[in-house]
């Protein structure tokens, strides 16, 4: 079996709808239609004989043959290399000096490859630099020292200006091949990675009665549309000539009359419209919470409750929502219970239905009230429930009844479910066995069970999802609960999830700090309800995977029962036509929602790239990061569907294809060394990232539920937080200076330079920050600088240091502002806290410090420079 | 011979159309959005849900009776001692047993994950399977037209 990413799918004959670019216009059209049944986009559901017009033409995918994976095995070629490197194992410290001097003279034939890259004349400087050739296994230091932003698409400066930021809109070649052929030919992934609904702090929001679209393809009209003349504009995704409304003759910005072209949809790539009633399938709905928590003694014991109470208690007020916002409680055990806050009641009364088998709703009103009218009810509630359970012996979970319960009640409205749950579930429909094996954790063979156990749990999602239902599951658990199936019920109805391994209020205080700090973003984070998302490109181009929390209505539809701020969607395209005809290819992202004050939105998002027609500008344009992001994605699609060693073998191959069609493009590059141009010198890099993830990686202890949580992450986090997860940043922060500075909203921030992931860049002398995203380690050496420990961690030496110190005191001296500067300069761009551990070098937390230096050897893996020797031998097959 | 030849015309005349309505399910769902010419038909999401669902329904319940009806036919061909028919029909019955063994992870009967339907590999896939056994089926369907004629004639 090729183990190998179909990355470039089959073709199948299909029934372009807007090939006709015939420049009529039929002025009887009007762009937005009026029919009621009007969603977002342009489906087609008729019993048409459409399939008639559809000839089996299929073409089966190419495919190389499969390189042998003898991966962990060693190539005698490692042993003649000349001066191999001396691996320092973290587990020893490794504070060797860094064996790399012998190849950190720069490569000889520099500007004669250059001109052995042929295709380069007119190109500009920029991609003469990331085409420049990078011998990697000569050039030790690649990393950027500072954050680099993703390449800027090749495009003239209007519309470079006009763009859409980077942070919601990325593709992973920002020159888009011309053909199939081509893209073939660079062996790279073509696709978006997508960050739609994120916290924006400038949205432009139009109000106008009809929003102008391209009559044929819906497109909504965006910055990269051509004007012919005052009156029609001519579609850059369906090239159809539409007209201009009167309406969006006037400017409402500057209030002047017959200047489309000055419209805020005209200026602007991102853009909120409030829709009209034909946006709508049924008036919007109200924002409508559910709680659903596990209370037996497991829970109890955990002392979640607590936690989760006075939280909701703080945020009452904040919850997203209207004068209409309904919530509602729902717990469980071995029996359900509801809770009536009917208005006017003195306390909370509790209903227990002890029928898990065939669970029904005890009551129909009064479960889930206005939150405003039943506000001192609901206190009482929250103040009363961790107490009720205290004494409670029921070990019993009948998470699936509670489940259905919890549907049943939602049934009418729609809205958010969220669930907490702290063991397996043991009672009712879709109870769950224990399926992990122990003493598998750390095998490099392959690993069971990272799917479903049943599909009960993704046909309630179906069912949630058709109700317009999204369930957030937030895991507490300290034993094996299965997450592979319980995700199940997020995943498929667009929730998220949120795992807490070890979960305890008084053991496990970072983790305690950690929930606390997520419920808070959680309940007060913006929603949307009643969602859809459709991405429509230029003709040509078309979709090939989905990838995120969602269902997958239609070829370019995903329906949302609920959108966040903080989930991001990836997406595989694949080029079905020639875009020879065109020297600009756009994406448009559209989402139409409910916010939680009951107004019909569509945000939609532009991104218009460039198309090229030589190799040497389609690898010149390649975005590393995007790329990496998304191989990971398809690496978990794969490791699921097949299995985790096939996964990890076809991430290998893609750098070694990859590597390949460059080598085979550059026709007399001399064979030896390791040659990538400039844009993939980070490719191998990240991809061993990748390799030794939690959620790929093998022969390092992992439990189960982890790794399953860690590919969860991987599917639908946006992408600078999957790069932190994957390539964490490391910085040395004891000798940060006022020099390197960036001045911030008024206060100087520090700016250290970035590390490679690598022991031998620590020393003892110093203090090291890392940077996982969801997780953050400060490092101390033993020997650290005294006055840092004094100044910035409160304590007088080193060994008078807690070995469990979570957070950094703020003290008033210049050393711990800048630190604490820094830090919170680093937090800013992200919505969510990570745990914060101090890690001291002679504690057994350093374990988990070490695993992220993912250039340094482990007993089951590759450093990164055996791992760019692996990929040289690879590519010589 | 005769007598399962008759049975093997009449269960190919059964398989037919139920085979057909599978690849057509697929087209549809292929294609079913690329007509947005049509506003006025422009879908609902329920609506379009539970069409989706219906679709992939229909193909699940157009698996089994499949399966069943070749299953039942080779049996018939081992019973009448036709090895060579058997032996056509063989590689065909291995590939439903497999198929059916691998399939997604379900609790009722069925092939089609509507999760992952809408991937284009998977859809791609069963489209091309659909066409094949349609090929396979049409032909043997002449083959076994053959068989009883040329019974029927030299009887």
């Amino acid at each position: 079996m090729p183990k190998k990413f179909m990355i470039f799918g089959q073709k199948w004959s299909c029934i372009s709808f807007c090939g006709d670019s015939s420049s009529t216009t039929t002025g009887s059209a009007s762009p937005v239609p009026n029919s009621y049944e009007y969603v977002e986009g342009g489906g087609y559901s008729g019993t048409s004989l459409q399939y008639l017009a559809a000839p089996p033409t299929s073409v089966p995918a190419k495919q190389a043959p499969p390189f042998g994976y003898n991966y962990p095995t060693m190539h005698p070629a490692y042993q003649q290399n000349p001066a191999p490197r001396p691996d320092s194992s973290p587990s020893h410290g490794g504070y060797n000096p860094p064996g790399y001097q012998p190849y950190s003279q720069p490569f000889p034939s520099l500007s004669e490859l250059s001109s052995a890259l042929g295709g380069l004349g007119g190109v500009s400087e920029l991609e003469a630099e990331t085409l420049r050739p990078v011998n990697l296994l000569q050039e030790r230091n690649i990393l950027p020292p500072k954050y680099t932003p993703p390449p800027e698409p090749n495009l003239s400066n209007d519309l470079r200006k006009v763009n859409c930021s980077p942070d919601t809109f990325r593709c992973t070649l920002t020159n888009i091949p011309q053909t199939q052929a081509l893209l073939n030919k660079a062996r790279l992934p073509l696709g978006l990675l997508l960050h739609p609904f994120r916290d924006l702090t400038q949205l432009p929001v139009i109000t106008s009665n009809t929003i102008v679209r391209c009559r044929s393809c819906r497109t909504y009209i965006n910055p990269f549309v051509s004007f012919l003349d005052q009156r029609r504009w001519k579609r850059n995704l369906c090239y159809r000539v539409n007209d201009v409304p009167d309406e969006f003759m006037y400017n409402p910005v500057t209030r002047s009359y017959g200047e489309p072209h000055k419209r805020p949809e005209v200026q602007n790539s991102t853009v909120e419209f409030i829709a009209s009633s034909d946006y709508m399938l049924r008036p919007p709905q109200p924002a409508v919470y559910l709680f659903v928590l596990d209370v037996s003694h497991n829970a109890v014991e955990s002392g979640y409750l607590n936690v989760f109470c006075q939280s909701l208690l703080d945020n009452l007020e904040k919850l997203p929502g209207d004068t209409r916002t309904r919530i509602g409680f729902v717990t469980f055990d071995s029996t359900v219970h509801f809770y009536n806050l009917q208005e006017g009641l003195s306390q909370p009364q509790m209903l227990v239905v002890s029928d898990i088998d065939d669970v029904f709703i005890p009551t129909h009103d009064n479960l889930l009230v206005n939150l405003k009218e039943s506000k001192e009810l609901v206190k009482d509630l929250l103040n009363a429930l961790p107490g009720m359970f205290t004494h409670t012996r029921e070990t019993q979970s009948a998470l699936g009844p509670a489940l259905q319960a919890a549907y049943k009640l939602m049934c009418p409205t729609g809205g958010r479910v969220s669930v907490f749950q702290t063991q397996l579930p043991t009672l009712g429909a879709g109870l769950l066995q224990s399926r992990e094996d122990p003493n598998l954790r750390s095998s490099t063979k392959n690993v069971q069970h990272l799917g479903p156990a049943t599909d009960f749990y993704k046909k309630l999602a179906l069912d949630c999802s058709g109700q317009q239902i999204g369930v957030d599951l937030f895991l507490l658990s300290s034993q094996y609960s299965d997450l592979a199936s319980l995700a199940c019920v997020s995943k498929y109805s667009a929730g998220s999830v949120f795992y807490y391994p070890s979960f305890h209020h008084v053991h496990n205080t970072a983790q305690s700090q950690k929930f606390q700090k997520d419920l808070q973003r959680y309940l007060t984070r913006k929603i949307g309800f009643e969602a859809v998302m459709r991405i429509r490109c230029t003709k040509g181009l078309s979709i090939h995977t989905f990838h995120g929390n969602f269902f997958v209505r239609s070829t370019d539809l995903l329906s949302l029962a609920n959108v966040n701020p903080d989930s991001g969607f990836a997406v595989q395209m694949s080029i079905e036509g020639s875009l020879a005809d065109t020297s600009l290819a756009c994406f448009q992202a559209a989402l139409l929602y409910t916010s939680s004050k009951g107004k019909r939105r569509i945000r939609v998002h532009t991104l218009c790239l460039p198309v090229v027609s030589q190799l040497s500008e389609v690898f010149a344009g390649a975005d590393i990061q995007a790329i990496t992001c998304l191989l990971a994605n398809m690496a978990i699609d794969r490791s699921i569907s097949s299995s985790l060693s096939d996964a990890r073998d076809a991430l290998v191959n893609a750098v070694v294809d990859c590597l390949t069609a460059y080598r085979a493009n550059g026709s007399n590059i001399q064979p030896s060394g390791l040659i990538t141009p400039a844009a993939l010198r980070l490719f191998p890099l990240y991809v061993l990232a990748l390799l030794k993830q939690k959620a790929l990686r093998t022969g390092t202890s992992t439990r189960l539920d982890e790794r399953v949580f860690s590919m969860c992450e991987l599917k639908c986090q946006p992408l600078l937080q999957i790069m932190r997860m994957a390539h964490p940043d490391l910085y040395r922060i004891d000798n940060m200076t006022d020099q390197v500075t960036h001045i911030h909203t008024g206060s100087v921030i520090p700016q250290p330079h970035l590390l490679q992931l690598t022991a031998e860049k620590l020393t003892r002398e110093g203090a090291f920050l890392m940077d996982c995203g969801s997780v953050m380690f400060l490092w101390l050496g033993k020997c650290c600088n005294e006055t840092f420990i004094r100044d910035v961690l409160g304590y007088p030496n080193y060994a008078s240091l807690p070995s469990n110190m979570t957070e950094i005191p703020e003290l008033q001296t210049m050393y711990s502002e800048r630190t604490r500067a820094f830090i919170s300069w680093l937090l800013e761009s992200r919505t969510f806290h990570p745990a914060f551990h101090v890690v001291k070098d002679d504690t057994s937390a350093k374990t988990s410090f070490f695993q992220h230096l993912v250039e340094d050897r482990t007993e089951s893996a590759f450093s990164y420079y055996e791992f760019l020797l692996h990929i040289q031998q690879q590519m010589s097959k | 011979m005769s007598l399962t030849t008759v049975k093997g015309i009449l269960i190919s005349t059964l398989i037919f159309p139920r085979l057909r309505d599978n690849i057509i399910a697929f087209d549809e769902l292929k294609t079913d959005y690329k007509n947005p010419i049509d506003q006025c038909n422009t879908l609902n999401p329920t609506v379009d849900r539970v069409k989706k669902i219906k679709r992939v329904r229909l193909a699940l319940k157009l698996v089994l009776p499949e399966y069943l009806i070749h299953v039942f036919f080779c049996v018939m061909f081992l019973c009448a001692a036709e090895w060579l028919t058997l032996g056509l029909n063989m590689p065909l019955l291995s590939y439903h047993i497999w198929r059916y063994m691998s399939r997604p992870v379900m609790s009722g009967p069925g092939l089609y994950d509507p999760t992952t339907i809408m991937n284009a590999d998977i859809l791609a896939y069963c489209q091309k399977e659909g066409w094949c056994k349609l090929a396979f089926y049409l032909l043997s369907f002449f083959y076994y037209l053959y068989g009883m004629i040329y019974v029927l004639v030299s009887s």
